[in-house]
């Protein structure tokens, strides 16, 4: 029988969770990293029981730990205990917390400003991992996704990082300006389908796409419509929560944007919003079902300035025609006095059959549905607040 | 040796306990000190200075001898008893947070 593994970043270490693939019974593990902020936990397609952590901390910085066994137990890559810090020819040794913006005329972009928020340029500085996506194929291969804003890949477990400056350097960069939440890269999408092509979200930037793994890159927000800023057209400073794909229909896209449940047909060329019903548009999560494309999750959040459900509900909204026409999913989940957030990387899918869905809250809790979202339980109930959370089908 | 305090965090990364002993080669200094520290316990790097300005993080603080140390120069001789091990080299996370 399958197993499923839980991945949960929270503010206070990692946990990980495990069940049969009847997903009633749960496991606890963890906590990993305990104290610090983890804001990312996610194991590689190509070998599950390589999983990436992002381990960061206000006083001491980014940590990259890496795991072979499935989570139980995790090494910082390259630098393990009592190792000299140069290799015999006398050169650094690989350093995993070393993320290093890349101002190298030949080889990226000497880009060192972006717009602050009183309109001068400010320093580009490294605060902070915020995802990790590995490569589809090569559990050595990950990109990151960081705060302020910019993708890095390691091709070597997690080692070395470089960044893909084509991303900073296409052009809009100086331009970027952090939101309420920073100037985070917070979403990284590998397209199964078309070679090369990936995207990476940001807040308070945009959408962006890359049909070259990364080298090029360029914003896709036509037709997005943000009321804070006065250009309709504008192609930048859209503040995207989340973008989501169905594997096998890379080329359409759901987006939850500060405002509005957006959705595109054709690989991010052009959006339309598909809110229809929600009782709010504004919401942070948004992911599709694992057989069904046409099929999307979000759950909404009151506003932009009260971060907690309408009506103290907590309500999953699912779409089965992917979009514009949302059922409240709500049998299991609390249905009054709920005051939680749903933060961006915290709702995933699983390929079961059923399609299993799960989210966790800043409450702590981390639901579980093992029918499409018919049904709920908490599957942990008392965490530190989740930051994310993935899941892995064993 | 240099005696080195490490707050719980680095400890744990570090996987040492609450003080560490280094060899620091020539003159011992702030600098010297974690220079030798990281090359000791490489998971370190970046952790107590940044990596590329080798600027101290905002959270940490030096102390030895009874002195904060956080705003002198990185290449202040320290005392002999920091240098003989007498008296540790201290790192301390800044109480932060309300």
């Amino acid at each position: 029988m399958s197993r499923v593994r839980v991945l949960v970043g929270t503010h206070k270490g990692a946990f990980v969770l495990t069940s049969d693939g009847k997903r009633k019974e749960w496991k606890v593990n963890g906590p990993y990293f305990a104290g610090w902020e983890i804001y990312h936990v996610k194991g590689s397609p190509a070998d599950p029981n390589r999983i990436y952590a992002s381990q960061t901390s206000g006083w001491f910085g980014q940590i990259i730990q890496r795991s072979n066994d499935g989570g139980a137990t995790w090494e910082q890559p390259g630098t393990s205990p009592g190792e000299p810090t140069t290799t015999p020819d006398g050169m650094p040794k690989a350093e995993s917390n070393k993320f290093v913006y890349d101002t190298d005329s030949r080889t990226g972009k000497p880009l060192t400003t972006h717009q602050w928020y009183d309109g001068t340029q400010h320093p580009w500085e490294f605060k902070r991992v915020w995802h990790l996506e590995p490569s589809l194929t090569d559990p050595d291969t990950v990109f990151a996704g960081v705060e302020d804003a910019a993708i890095f890949r390691t091709t070597d477990g997690g080692m070395n990082w470089h960044e893909l400056a084509g991303l900073r350097g296409h052009g809009t960069g100086p331009q970027w300006t952090p939101g309420a939440g920073g100037m985070g890269l917070h979403t990284i999408l590998l397209d199964r389908v078309n070679k090369g092509r990936m995207y990476g979200a940001i807040s308070s930037a945009g959408v962006f796409r890359s049909d070259d793994t990364g080298a090029n890159w360029r914003p896709v927000t036509k037709g997005l419509r943000s009321q804070y800023i006065p250009d309709p057209n504008a192609e930048i400073g859209h503040c995207i929560h989340r973008i989501a794909m169905h594997p096998s229909r890379p080329d359409v896209l759901y987006m939850q944007k500060h405002w509005d449940v957006m959705r595109s047909d054709n690989g991010g060329e052009s959006w339309h919003e598909i809110s229809g019903n929600l009782p709010s548009d504004f919401g942070f999560v948004v992911d599709v079902h694992a057989h069904e494309p046409e099929t999307v999750y979000v759950i909404p959040i009151k506003s932009d300035s009260e971060h907690y459900p309408p009506e103290g509900k907590l309500r999953v909204y699912r779409s089965k025609t992917g979009g514009n026409e949302w059922e409240p999913l709500t049998k299991g989940l609390p249905q009054q006095d709920c005051y939680v957030n749903v933060l961006r990387e915290a709702m995933a899918v699983d390929s079961l059959e059923k399609c299993g869905v799960y989210f966790g809250t800043t409450g702590g809790q981390v639901y579980a549905s093992a029918d499409a979202g018919d049904t709920w339980a908490p599957i942990a109930r008392d965490l530190p607040a989740v930051f994310s959370v993935e899941v892995q089908v064993l | 040796m240099v005696r080195v305090t490490l707050p719980y965090h680095l400890r744990t990364l570090a996987r040492v306990g609450n003080e560490v002993q280094i060899e620091v080669a020539g003159p011992v200094t702030p600098a010297t000190i974690l220079n030798a520290l990281e090359s000791a316990y490489p998971m370190l790097r970046g952790t107590i200075r940044e990596h590329v300005t080798l600027q101290r993080r905002p959270f940490l603080r030096f102390f030895a001898c009874g002195e904060d140390l956080s705003l002198e120069a990185p290449d202040i001789s320290l005392p002999e008893s920091i240098a003989s091990g007498k008296e540790p080299f201290m790192i301390i996370g800044a109480i932060a947070g309300g």
